[in-house]
């Protein structure tokens, strides 16, 4: 079901002409109320004024994260304090967090978005959402609750964790539609087997998956395991949190950008050149409706590619592939998003622990195990084995304090990590997604 | 009274302490006592060698984290309570023992020979002397007994 046909099936020709006066009118409240956007304009010699076609936008520099991250906490509002009903945050490279804030309009505008990507997921209001992503600062739990009461659909805010409850729920409500993170469904469907629960026998028809990267052999994977039909969700909570993008559940392939409410582009990362459609490079975003956090050429440094041909499903909004890696070296682990460098600085404030670590990345049972192998120095060794024991468990509560992921610390022997051209290599992924 | 001792970092893989004692032997080493204290993940090995220096250089060049620690070298008598008696002492003295074990004993066969890991080193070797054990010099343990 498409939940807003006027817009969501809207020709191109007039959807380009509402995200022109959009993109003009974000430009001009940016310029008046940001200072860094009004700076980077200044910087570049262009005023709102200069930006007369869609074209246009190409001449506006980009937006980092290090930006946003330059002007924490809430340098980027464009709006008073007064008017923010909700700030989010994402963990940065640093430590620092990112953080987003909306006002009343735009989560009823993020409500709206995420209850069109429940309907293309294969929602209805008469359904019953098992939603199993984590209700916090991370914006996937609430996200989805907002957009399921939007839709009228009856929503159990169940968040993650304590899984075997949640299969008792799933028994009992017999909830239709499961939201999680793809491989914290899997991890549900095992739990689920142990128990002696079938999926066979529970309702489930549908299942919105995303916040980490997945792949096709994992859909068939969930779609065989869960028993439903399982669609991508595509977001961020710098653009707005999950709800930028949706498969459609007609064709899963692809996911169609909101493009009422963003302007997505490909650009090549090195050159910051705008790519054609079918090009693969990263994505980058302009915000069209955001009062509170509006954002003009973010780049997301996820790799994609963007296809503008039809839809079966009838939808005329651009489809972008699938997510298929970063920019950078960020690591999704169940959800959470992760830098070596974080985990770095967390090492850095141990005093007896040198730079040398790797981070180690399995999936057991479907769940994301990260492991942080920290080398033995002088300064760190005691003959004690409990002093040993006290620090990996010290590293493993601050990882957990600081970047919200729990972490298991391995103390390895000096020289052990292997280093490439004398750079070590520090990380290793070895999921198979 | 204090009598140095190495100790390894080792992680919990085989061959390893053969590793260690491939690296000792070939220097010319002699191991008079070693204790190895082992988790899931790594062990820790703990040794009395006669000559402390070369050991630690010769398991330094082959890439292994060594630590030096003061132990101390207490005779316990060679019959049933001769063990007792002295944790007795350090029990009621409220000493804590971080670990021992056992070690040769360079001079006479009536006695056996306990490596003993305090925090607090030099009042625990006090409190023992005062109550008539025999701490054995470092040198000896170290040097005599080729």
């Amino acid at each position: 079901m498409i939940f807003n046909i006027e817009y969501e099936t809207m020709p191109r020709e007039a959807l380009e002409s509402i995200q022109l006066r959009r993109l003009q009118a974000t430009l001009e409240r940016a310029y008046a109320t940001v200072p860094f956007y009004r700076e980077r304009l200044q910087a570049a010699g262009i005023t709102p004024a200069n930006i007369k076609t869609l074209e246009d936008l190409q001449a506006i520099p980009f937006t980092t994260k290090q930006d946003l991250r330059d002007n924490y906490p809430f340098g980027m509002f464009a709006v008073p304090m007064t008017n923010v009903v909700r700030i989010h945050a994402s963990s940065g490279t640093t430590g620092q967090p990112t953080v987003v804030g909306y006002t009343a309009r735009d989560i009823g505008t993020w409500a709206e978005l995420m209850a069109r990507s429940l309907s293309a997921g294969g929602a209805t209001r008469e359904d019953i959402i098992h939603n199993a992503y984590g209700y916090g600062l991370f914006t996937g739990g609430l996200g989805v609750h907002y957009g399921a009461e939007k839709l009228g659909a009856s929503i159990i805010p169940v968040s993650g964790g304590n899984t075997k409850r949640q299969v008792i729920i799933m028994k009992d409500f017999g909830p239709t539609i499961l939201t999680a993170t793809p491989s914290y469904a899997l991890h549900l469907a095992e739990v689920a087997i142990e128990m002696g629960v079938s999926f066979q026998n529970l309702k489930f028809k549908y299942g919105i998956f995303g916040a980490e990267p997945w792949s096709e052999t994992m859909r068939r994977e969930i779609e065989n395991k869960l028993h439903l039909s399982a669609v991508d969700i595509y977001g961020l909570s710098e653009v707005i949190g999950p709800g930028v993008a949706i498969e459609c559940h007609e064709a899963k392939k692809g996911l169609h950008i909101f493009e009422d409410h963003f302007i997505p582009e490909i650009i090549d990362p090195s050159t910051g050149k705008v790519l054609p459609y079918g090009e693969t490079g990263e994505l980058v975003f302009t915000s069209l409706t955001k009062e509170a956090f509006p954002v003009i050429r973010y780049r997301t440094r996820d790799i994609s590619c963007l296809n503008p041909e039809p839809c079966i499903c009838g939808r005329t909004h651009v489809r972008m592939q699938r997510v298929s890696g970063r920019t950078d070296d960020m690591l999704i682990i169940r959800g959470v998003n992760v830098f070596p460098s974080q985990i770095e600085s967390v090492l850095m404030n141990v005093d007896e622990v040198e730079p040398h670590y790797q981070l180690l990345v399995d999936r057991k049972d479907n769940l994301d195990i990260l492991t942080v192998r920290v080398e033995v120095g002088e300064r760190l060794f005691s003959d004690e084995v409990k002093k040993l024991q006290s620090l990996e468990a010290k590293i493993e509560k601050d990882i957990k304090e600081y970047l919200g992921v729990s972490a298991k610390v391995k103390l390895v022997e000096p020289k052990t990590i292997a280093r490439s051209e004398g750079k070590a290599v520090r990380v290793i992924d070895n999921r198979k997604i | 009274m204090r009598l140095e001792q190495i100790s390894v970092f080792l992680e919990n893989k085989s061959g390893r302490i053969a590793d260690v004692t491939a690296v000792l032997a070939q220097a010319g080493i002699n191991i008079r006592a070693l204790s190895l204290a082992d988790t899931s993940d790594f062990g820790i090995l703990r040794l009395i060698v006669d000559n402390t220096p070369k050991a630690e250089a010769a398991l330094k060049k082959n890439q292994l984290t060594v630590g030096k620690t003061d132990v101390v070298a207490v005779e316990v008598e060679d019959q049933p309570g001769g063990l007792h008696r002295i944790m007795d002492i350090l029990c009621k003295a409220d000493i804590n023992v971080e670990y021992m074990y056992a070690c040769i004993n360079p001079d006479t066969r009536d006695k056996a020979v306990m490596i003993f890991r305090f925090e607090e080193l030099e009042a625990a070797a006090r409190l023992l002397e005062k109550n008539g054990i025999g701490i054995i010099q470092g040198d000896r343990i170290n040097t005599l007994l080729k």
